[in-house]
Order: C-alpha cells, then sequence, then structure tokens
C-alpha cells in the first residue's frame, strides 16, 4: 500500500507545532498503525531525521499509553479499539492520514504526539479509591454481590484512562473517564463507605483540572475504546446531586477518614 | 565468589514465615516517617509495595516511564490469579499449592519461599476485593473460580479476561490514595539509570527525566526494584514496547547478583508473528485452554479449511500424549508439544501454527457462556487476525513471556546489596525452571502487600539517624559517569538505527537460547552477540539531542543492556548442563522428548557475579533443599 502522513510535529509545550508530510511506499497491509510508524521512524533515523516522538506501551489495548487522533478521530477508524490495535488493512491504497496529539487542556503536548494524562491521576487520587490498608481483610465470600452487580461494575472498571473521551469530546468533558470510576467503586459493597465524598471530591477535582462539562454529545461513548456507557455519567450525576444535599462538612469529614 | 545467605529461619518450611514474622526486628510507626524508601515500577509488585509501605507510614518516592503509574506492564495480564482458597471444595490447600508450584517449577525453586507464596496467597483475594476489585461472581453473588495449566483444582481468580487490569487499578488507586495522604511521591516519565552505593549499602538512585533530559539524583534508606522481566531481550515478545532490564542490569554492574538469567518462559498460546516488522507479539490467555482444544491435521502438507477436517484425522496431540492433564499440562509442556507437531511438518498450511478450537465448547455450554468466559479475548484476536474464533479455531503459536530468572534475593527479598531488594518479575525466586498459569500476580501481589512490607524493616531498622544525602561525592560520581554514557550513546553516528541491532539480538535468542537450546548453539550464540556489541558499539546511530524527549536514545540505553544480558543467558543456558523445565537442552531429553534433569549436580541456583566489562562473569551456586517435597520426575501423563 502506498500512504500519505501528515504528522503533527511540535517539539515541546509552548513549542508551535505543524503538520509534516512523509509517504511511505510499501505499507503492509496486516501491520499494525503503529508499526507503521515504527517503519517511518527507522527510515527517518537512517536518513539523518528526527525521529516522531510518540507514547505507547502495551500494544494490545490495555495500557491506555497510545493515544493518537487519526483523521480526527481518538484511536482512529476503529471500533472499541486503541491506536495501537489499528490494523492498516482500515486504510486503503493511496490515502492520506492526518495524525494529531489528543487536543485538550487538561493533556499539556510533551513532543509530537505524546501528551501527558496526570490530569486523570489526579481526579483518582482525589477519591478514586476505596481507604484501605494492606493486611488481613474479611473473606472475600462474605459480602455477596450479585453477578449483575458484579458484572455492572466490571463493565465501568475497563476503562483504561487514555483520554480518548475527552478528546473526542466538544466540551473536553472528562465525565466519562470520572463517571466510570465513580460508577466501579460505587456499586460495589466495600465502595459506599466513601460514596458520598468520593463522588464530590472527584468531580470538584475534574473542574479544577479544567475539564468541561457534560452535554450529552455522546462522542465520548463512541470513541471509548472499551466500549464505557454514557449510563454512568448519568449515574454519576445522581451521585452528585445526593451529594449535594448532605452537609458539607459531613462530607469533607468523610473524605479525611475521621 | 558472592556471599550468598538465603536467612531462612530453621525448621519446617511451613512453619518458616511465622518465625521470621514472630522474630523480625520493627519499625516504630513514630519512626517511619524519617525513613525514605525509593520503589523503582509501578506494576503489582512495585505499587502494591509504595501503597503498602506508604500506609505505614514510610516516606515512599515512586519511579516510573510511563505518564501513569497505571500504565505498567502487569495491566496486560489476562488470566487470572491463584489462591488455594477452596472455594470449589475440590481438594485444595496451601499445600497443593506448594506441591503445584513446586514441581510446575520443576524443582529448581526455594522451597522456602514457594510454602511462603502459598500461604499468603489467600489475603490476596480478601485484599483486592476489599479495594473493591470486581472479581467475576457466580449468580450466588460468591466468587467465581476456573482452572489453570499444570493443577487439577480450581483455584484461579479472574475478572473477564482483564485480571491483570483490575489487579492493578486496586494497587494503583491505593497508591494514589497514599500520594492524597503525602506519604507517597510520584515521579513519572523518568528511567532509572544507575543505583549508588556507600560503603557496601544501596543509598539511592540517578535518574534521567525523559521530559527534559535531566539527570538527577535521590538518596533513600532502602531503594526496592520492582521493574519486571527482561523478556525484550528477545525483541519480539509479548511484553510491552518499552519493558526493560536496565533498572536490573545497572544494579547488577554494581554488585547485585543475576540468578538464573536462562530460564525464560515461552508461553504457548501467542497470536503467531505475521511479518518482520513486528516486535510485540499478544497472548491468548492461558485459560482459554479450559474450554478450547488444541489440534493439528495429521496429514503433513492438510491444505482443507478446519472444518473439512473430520474428528479421526485431527492430532489432538496434547489430549493424546498427557491424557490426565489434556490441554491443561503446564506452558512449557505446551510450547514444546506446539515446537515438536511443526518441526514434523504439521504446523498449519506447512507455518508455525497450531489450532486452539473452541467449537465443542460453545456446542456443550452455548455462546452466551463462552463470549462470558472470553469475550474480549475473542475480540482482540479478530481485531487482529480477522478471523472470528466463534466460527473458525484461532491459530496460535509459543512466543516468550516471562522470566523466572532475576536479581538474586534473600528469603525477605533484599538482593546481595544490603539495602537493595528486588521484588516482582525482577526477582528470581518463586517459580523455579517453568512458572505455572495465574502465579505471576499471585507472586507480585504477595511480595507487594503481604512480604516486603514485613520484611523491609529488618534492614531499617538500626539505620537511624544515618542519613546519607546527594551532596555524598558518590553521588557526584555516578552521576557523571551516567551523562558520559549518555553522552557516548548520542555521539554514536554510524548508519544502524538501535531497533535493528536490538531485533537481531532477538533472532539470535530465539534460534539459540529459545525453546530448545544445544551446546554448540549456546556458543555460536555468544559469539554473535559479540559481534552485535560491536555494532552496537561502533555502527549504530542515534538521532536528536539528549536535553529532551529522545525515544531512540532511550532504547539504545536498553539494547546496551541487552546485549550483555543476552551473552550472560546464553552462558548460563551453555552451563546449565540439564534440561529442567523451560530450559531444554537438547542433549537431555528422553526418547519421547521430555526433559531430564541431573538433580546431582544441578539441584542449585545459579548466581551470575558481574566482573567488568570485557570479564568473564563469576558463577555461585546456592544449593537447593528438597525437605518438604522429595525430587521426583514431573510427569503430567
Amino acid at each position: 500500500m502506498r500512504i500519505k502522513l501528515h504528522i503533527w510535529r511540535q517539539n515541546g509545550p509552548q513549542a508551535k507545532g505543524d503538520f509534516e508530510v512523509h509517504q511511505l511506499d510499501d505499507v503492509d497491509e496486516d501491520m499494525s498503525f503503529l508499526e507503521m510508524l515504527d517503519v517511518l521512524n527507522e527510515e527517518i533515523i537512517e536518513s539523518g531525521g528526527d525521529p516522531v516522538t510518540f507514547d505507547s506501551d502495551c500494544r494490545e489495548g490495555i495500557c491506555g499509553a497510545c493515544s493518537c487522533v487519526i483523521n480526527g478521530r481518538p484511536h482512529g477508524p476503529g471500533h472499541k479499539s486503541t491506536t495501537c490495535q489499528i490494523r492498516m488493512r482500515s486504510f486503503n491504497d493511496g490515502d492520506e492520514i492526518w495524525i494529531e496529539p489528543f487536543r485538550s487542556r487538561g493533556f499539556p503536548v510533551v513532543k509530537d504526539l505524546m501528551v501527558d494524562r496526570e490530569a486523570f491521576d489526579r481526579i483518582i487520587r482525589a477519591g478514586g479509591f476505596i481507604s484501605v490498608h494492606s493486611g488481613p481483610k474479611p473473606d472475600a465470600n462474605d459480602i455477596p454481590i450479585p453477578h449483575r452487580i458484579a458484572e455492572e461494575a466490571m463493565d465501568a472498571a475497563e476503562c483504561i484512562g487514555c483520554g480518548a473521551c475527552v478528546a473526542a469530546c466538544p466540551n473536553g468533558s472528562a465525565m466519562l473517564f470520572t463517571g466510570a470510576k465513580v460508577s466501579h467503586l460505587g456499586l460495589l459493597p466495600q465502595g459506599q463507605p466513601e460514596r458520598v465524598s468520593r463522588v464530590k471530591s472527584m468531580v470538584d477535582q475534574m473542574d479544577d483540572e479544567g475539564f468541561g462539562a457534560c452535554t450529552n454529545y455522546a462522542e465520548c461513548q463512541d470513541a471509548c475504546p472499551k466500549g464505557i456507557s454514557i449510563r454512568f455519567i448519568g449515574r454519576m450525576n445522581r451521585d452528585y446531586l445526593k451529594a449535594s444535599l448532605c452537609e458539607p462538612e459531613k462530607v469533607q469529614g468523610q473524605l479525611k477518614g475521621h | 565468589m558472592l556471599e550468598l545467605n538465603a536467612g531462612i529461619p530453621e525448621g519446617p518450611v511451613s512453619e518458616a514465615w511465622t518465625k521470621y514474622l514472630d522474630h523480625v526486628k520493627l519499625v516504630g510507626p513514630r519512626n517511619r516517617p524519617s525513613y525514605d524508601v525509593i520503589v523503582v515500577g509501578t506494576g503489582l509488585a512495585g505499587a502494591a509495595a509504595a501503597a503498602s509501605l506508604a500506609a505505614q507510614g514510610y516516606k515512599v518516592h515512586v519511579f516510573c516511564f510511563q505518564d501513569s503509574s497505571r500504565r505498567a506492564h502487569s495491566i496486560a495480564a489476562q488470566g487470572g490469579i491463584n489462591a488455594p482458597k477452596n472455594y470449589r471444595n475440590d481438594g485444595d490447600s496451601v499445600y497443593r499449592l506448594f506441591y503445584d508450584t513446586q514441581k510446575g517449577g520443576d524443582f529448581r525453586s526455594r522451597e522456602a519461599n514457594v510454602w511462603r507464596l502459598a500461604e499468603v496467597a489467600t489475603g490476596i483475594i480478601d485484599q483486592a476485593t476489599a479495594q473493591g476489585v470486581p472479581f467475576a461472581r457466580e449468580y450466588g453473588g460468591n466468587v467465581a473460580n476456573r482452572s489453570f495449566g499444570g493443577v487439577l483444582v480450581e483455584r484461579t481468580f479472574y475478572c473477564r479476561g482483564q485480571t491483570g487490569q483490575q489487579l492493578l487499578l486496586g494497587a494503583y488507586q491505593a497508591l494514589q490514595h497514599q500520594v492524597a495522604v503525602g506519604n507517597a511521591v510520584m515521579h513519572p516519565r523518568t528511567e532509572i539509570q544507575d543505583i549508588v552505593n556507600i560503603d557496601g549499602r544501596c543509598r539511592g538512585i540517578v535518574y534521567r527525566c525523559l521530559k527534559t533530559g535531566e539527570i538527577r539524583s535521590m538518596s533513600a534508606d532502602a531503594v526496592v526494584l520492582a521493574s519486571g522481566g527482561y523478556g525484550n531481550v528477545f525483541f519480539q515478545s509479548t511484553n510491552a514496547f518499552n519493558s526493560n532490564v536496565t533498572a536490573a542490569w545497572r544494579a547488577h554492574k554494581r554488585g547485585a547478583g543475576m540468578a538464573n538469567p536462562c530460564m525464560v518462559q515461552i508461553h504457548p498460546t501467542c497470536i503467531p508473528v505475521s511479518g518482520n516488522f513486528q516486535c510485540k507479539l499478544t497472548l491468548m490467555s492461558e485459560s482459554l485452554r479450559n474450554d478450547g482444544r488444541v489440534w493439528v491435521p495429521r496429514k503433513e502438507g492438510d491444505t482443507r479449511s478446519p472444518d473439512q477436517i473430520p474428528e479421526a484425522e485431527r492430532y489432538y496431540y496434547l489430549e493424546e500424549r498427557y491424557p490426565s492433564f489434556g490441554n491443561l499440562v503446564p506452558r512449557d509442556v505446551a510450547a514444546r508439544n506446539a515446537k515438536y507437531v511443526c518441526d514434523d511438518g504439521l504446523g498449519i498450511g506447512g507455518r508455525k501454527q497450531v489450532y486452539l478450537d473452541f467449537s465443542d465448547a460453545i456446542k456443550e455450554r452455548g455462546h452466551q457462556v463462552i463470549a462470558e468466559r472470553y469475550g474480549n479475548l475473542f475480540d482482540m484476536y479478530e481485531e487482529i487476525t480477522t478471523e472470528s474464533p466463534y466460527q473458525v479455531p484461532m491459530r496460535i503459536f509459543p512466543a516468550v513471556h516471562y522470566c523466572m530468572g532475576g536479581l538474586w534475593v534473600d528469603y525477605g527479598l533484599m538482593t546481595n546489596i544490603p539495602g537493595l531488594w528486588a521484588i516482582g518479575e525482577a526477582n528470581f525466586s518463586d517459580h523455579g525452571a517453568n512458572r505455572l498459569g495465574a502465579s505471576s500476580m499471585m507472586q507480585c501481589l504477595a511480595d507487594g502487600y503481604f512480604v516486603l512490607p514485613q520484611t523491609i524493616c529488618s534492614d531499617l531498622h538500626d539505620l537511624y539517624r544515618q542519613k546519607v544525602t546527594t551532596e555524598h561525592p558518590e553521588f557526584a560520581k555516578a552521576e557523571a559517569d551516567v551523562k558520559d554514557r549518555i553522552h557516548w550513546l548520542m555521539s554514536r553516528q554510524g548508519s544502524r538505527t538501535p531497533m535493528s541491532i536490538h531485533k537481531e539480538l532477538g533472532e539470535v535468542m530465539w534460534d539459540y537460547c529459545g525453546m530448545a537450546r544445544t551446546a554448540d548453539g549456546l556458543q555460536q550464540a555468544m559469539s554473535k552477540i559479540d559481534d552485535l556489541r560491536d555494532a552496537f558499539e561502533n555502527d549504530m546511530i542515534v538521532p536528536g539531542s539528549a536535553d529532551g524527549t529522545n525515544q531512540a536514545l532511550e532504547r539504545a540505553g536498553r539494547l546496551g543492556d541487552f546485549l550483555e544480558l543476552g551473552h550472560l543467558m546464553c552462558r548460563d543456558a551453555y552451563e546449565r548442563n540439564e534440561s529442567c523445565g523451560c530450559h531444554f537442552r537438547e542433549e537431555h531429553q528422553t526418547d519421547d522428548g521430555e526433559v531430564v534433569r541431573d538433580d546431582e549436580n544441578c539441584s542449585h541456583v545459579s548466581v551470575w557475579e558481574w566482573k567488568g566489562k570485557d570479564q568473564p562473569h563469576e558463577l555461585t551456586k546456592e544449593a537447593l533443599s528438597f525437605d518438604t517435597l522429595p525430587l521426583m520426575t514431573r510427569s503430567y501423563k
């Protein structure tokens, strides 16, 4: 296959970026998209140029490291797949492909296609956990969890934290990411003690990071490589409303674990 | 010679851990905040250890090369985690798990470590459940189980095909909680370059900030390496693209012993290689062998599609050769047999691949049950190959997956350098010559949640008020070494890319130090690796600058370590003159291709000491004893 690439090049968070054109004349259709970029980088290095910087790690769609916008779509043309899972057979001979980083105020560009998503870590840090220390715990079967609830929690917990939801949203909202974690923990009996404080502080942190609000475009759900449903945003909104009705001191107290 | 003392409490192994805990010197809660601990790596072992130590009150600094600690490669573990809960009432016990692990490892691991692993494993399931890990549940609400290779009980706990993801997120969330509390500090996008020893003790690290290129140091009272395995020495493996041996290897070059480096597991069920541009091989979880049947056509060169091949003309080689374990034989046995049938020309389409067939399971249990169990794996397979396993059998072949070898550690998980610890896949201790499925997550979390947090105080308690800072001249010296090395790498202006040299190293390792090894082949491999080291030094090109993000420079740095490690692996495989588990020396096999151990001469851990560049490594042997489970020939027939 012959492919023409327009790749976003940007030498640092503050630098001005632009598209750079590369032509590849011998692309194997079984290649993954990132293997195609590997091959391109080998050519660039051999010809004395500066290879394209991009994040990737597991290359099987679970670590959430890879993050490009391909032809205007986060993670490219696949359905429920990450950039690393895209195969070149998704494109046609002679295609032009535009590759950009995820664009969001919350995800500063490090270089070229690489962005930082530490904002997501800070949202988790605000309450996306169950406060337990390591050590002896009640037996896993002491609290039965209905199959349906465990499956529903798992549907939410599958989020890989890639940020495609933010990149896809016209408002740059992180509500699918946040809603998934709030729902995963809020569905389980173990997550009940901190349910109120959790949703309150995670949503507040999400706002502080500069992510926008949800206005039901549902682009996030469409772009999500794990197919996480926007019903979890609805669930989070209901929890948030309930939390707002609680006394603020009480919520604060719970968060600090008193 | 290295001085190695495993420090296992005397008496029966079943009492060793309790005895250790009863007598270990503790650090009081008021004193803990004055100790700094560095943790390198945020996989299951690293994240669990960092979270546990921080929760106890230690000041913990956590380093990872990813942009977020949630992305460590533990996240890709699919199938499950073992624990002898005996929820299925099928005869499981701590002893059984010990027995299976020791036998599965072909008697090349330490009994006391394996027993402890089996002993603490049940606690992991309870710990993870308390953290909100959504284990699969039965309709009555109890936790569900499935079976894995090499065992006759159902003791594997799972979250669909993403068990590693969920367990890692549990540990990650616990760690982030500690960051919020202020006991842990994250240092993402950093890569360790060296460790710093002062007066025979590890007192810190030198690291590179991958965003700015800055070289920095940090001092500490203990350094914990949880940096994972070195499978990427083979270039093509199931490991993540950036997984590397650098942290462990640089520690090795500063005096830490490297144990059993040749012990590498080749996983039987991976998607076959499709092109020469490929470095990443995708694993299909071993849990699939619960319901999938492995077969090849009986006739060489059979070009019929699988549904056209009648039952009698299919060779279900695992079921025929191993009637009691069938498709659930351990990984090394399954992988080797796939190689044998392909060597005999029975591979599908004449290529190196065999079928993993679900049609009987779908007929028996129904589409929905199979989809619930393996849906995401089937989707992943279809995405890559365009074939749906619901319709046609999967095609699979073995690939490099896991390293049983690693840094030598004592019973408490400290290396032979005081103050330097190694946990998870980075150490060598629990899996011998072959790891059973669903045991790596068990070991990582056992080390991280339950072992290291109890043992680290043994070494810390008398360090109080002996602080060392990065002002110490040893730090400046180590930083200068690191800067020199990076400068040297940046001045390589030859013609070959780091990746092309790495790929060639991988081919040598796979051909000569892979599923089958010979004395002659290993010697050839060592000389080929010498040639590659020459190419690395004299003909490599590293583009760009060291002041900022430079992924080619990162790769070149890791490649240098892989080249040295690859050489040592071949040497270790050469010196271990027997077959055991995954280490298959063709000279030592039965008539039907099973491994033949040499217990008289090889019942030891091979621990290698770095003696300097261009100097051969020196071997020290730690003798293994078998008091609890006597040596026996491993049979799965």
